[in-house]
């Protein structure tokens, strides 16, 4: 075995291990009559599970209800309208991540069908390249709508802070930004405890640190593992969780240690703090409104804030039989939409969750199949 | 949208950029987030984009020696 951080990705794959992994959890569980309920919080764990049947494999005594942990399927349908609207304006250049691009309105309308229309919409894989943008056409309105959770804020706060330091006055930032323990604080106060456990984030974790999900774990009694994502990490923590269930313990326990620790990465955290505040609420598909579940940009940086800019066009919550909204609260799995695999399919979304990498409806259809 | 991967820092190229690689693909990184000093040779999980945490090489060798010692037979 070559133990170095180089080989670090296969080691984390090792089927030999995998499969011991899982015979041990099912010994530790084999006294237990009911299956255990873990939700795990993060859509790239939905796919991680999925991919490699981790999900199956550890049935009937574990069942997974997956969460709410893909920003792009809560963004809700009137911040996708304000994203339309701003996009098909003919002086803007509109950038955003990939994910989004796709994701139909009510009316079947995407960035991407806006972009076959003419309008200069780009997808960028880093907040920065906006600034260039911003730079190379001074004359032109750049504006960024910036979706994620903690993991993508502190690229977007230093977006922002640059811009402020150049002095580059045609990018406008549309803060979108999501924060994860407001929103599992929600979730567990209006629908009860529906759960034994929980996987948390691991890359959310590595910015906010683990120490940011004690309250609501202590809070609903509930024991909590920060995972990272091969199938090594995801079967560790399944095992910790495991056993924190059955002793009964409660609060936050980290099993992906070499990226995430209890306080975080302080300067990251800094930095969203800087140019970011907490909203008093901000509104999540199929949630309705979550409090102090979102960063708005201060004042002190208003001169970069799109939202100062324009106007959140009213939007009715109508989603064309679309379960996204309950699915990602892991009441509803993807098999329960009619629409699956025969109307709604990668290629012909209905619904954020059928289009999002993290959305658990693709995370079926692509390692289960269109009848899953 | 959350997924991170691990990079090794192969030059710092400016106050905010690092040149980094993993399995042969080499790109410009920001290193802006990260509150330590890096040089070559240390692994950042890169997000968007950015560095979001230095990768605790120990911690993690340590873990996954632990297993595969635990199932030594699986692994002559
Ligand atoms: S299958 Fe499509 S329509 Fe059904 S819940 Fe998923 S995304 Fe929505």
């Amino acid at each position: 075995m070559n133990f170095s951080l180089k080989n670090i990705l296969n080691l984390t794959k090792d089927p030999h291990l995998v499969k011991k992994l899982i015979n041990q959890i099912k010994g530790i569980l084999s006294g237990v009559e009911r299956s255990l309920k873990i939700m795990e919080f993060c859509g790239g764990h939905t796919h991680s599970l999925l991919k490699f049947g981790l999900d199956e494999a550890l049935k009937p005594e574990i069942e997974f209800l997956h969460g709410p942990g893909c920003p792009v399927c809560v963004l809700s349908l009137e911040r996708l309208n304000l994203a339309l609207k701003i996009a098909d304006e003919k002086e803007v250049i509109f950038t955003t991540y990939g994910d989004l691009m796709r994701v139909p309105n009510s009316e079947g309308i995407s960035l991407l069908s806006l972009r076959a229309k003419g309008r200069d919409i780009r997808m960028i894989s880093n907040a920065m390249e906006s600034l260039n943008i911003a730079k190379e056409n001074p004359e032109k309105l750049v504006i960024f709508f910036a979706i994620g959770f903690e993991t993508t804020t502190p690229q977007t706060a230093f977006l922002i802070e640059r811009a402020r330091a150049e002095k580059i006055n045609n990018l406008k930032v549309i803060s979108n930004h999501m924060l994860t323990p407001a929103v599992l604080d929600f979730l567990l106060s209006k629908n009860g405890v529906y759960m034994d456990g929980i996987i948390g984030p691991g890359h959310v974790s590595a910015v906010i640190g683990a120490r940011a999900y004690e309250e609501v774990a202590h809070k609903f009694n509930l024991p909590m593992v920060i995972s990272g994502f091969e199938p090594i990490d995801i079967l560790l923590a399944v095992k910790l969780l495991v056993e924190k269930i059955l002793k009964k313990e409660r609060g936050v326990f980290i099993a992906y240690e070499r990226a995430v620790t209890y306080q975080g990465n302080l300067k990251a955290k800094e930095l969203i703090n800087k140019v970011f505040k907490v909203r008093e609420s901000f509104s999540w598909r199929g949630l309705g409104e979550v409090p102090f579940s979102g960063f708005s940009i201060k004042e002190e940086y208003e001169n970069w804030d799109g939202e100062k800019f324009f106007e959140i066009p009213k939007t009715e919550e109508y989603s064309r039989g679309c379960l996204c909204g309950i699915i990602l609260q892991g009441k509803a799995k993807p098999k329960d939409c009619k629409l699956f695999g025969k109307i709604c399919t990668p290629g012909t979304p209905i619904g954020p969750c059928m289009v999002s990498s993290e959305g658990a409806c693709l995370a079926y259809f692509k390692y289960k199949g269109p009848l899953s | 949208m959350c997924l991170a991967y691990p990079y090794q820092i192969v030059e710092i190229t400016g106050p905010f950029t690092a040149k980094a690689t993993v399995e042969g693909v080499t790109k410009e990184i920001y290193i802006s987030l990260i509150g330590e000093p890096l040089k070559p040779g240390d692994w950042v999980l890169v997000h968007v984009g950015f560095a979001i945490q230095k990768i605790d090489e120990k911690s993690a060798l340590e873990t996954l020696k632990s297993y595969h010692e635990f199932f030594p037979e699986e692994h002559p």
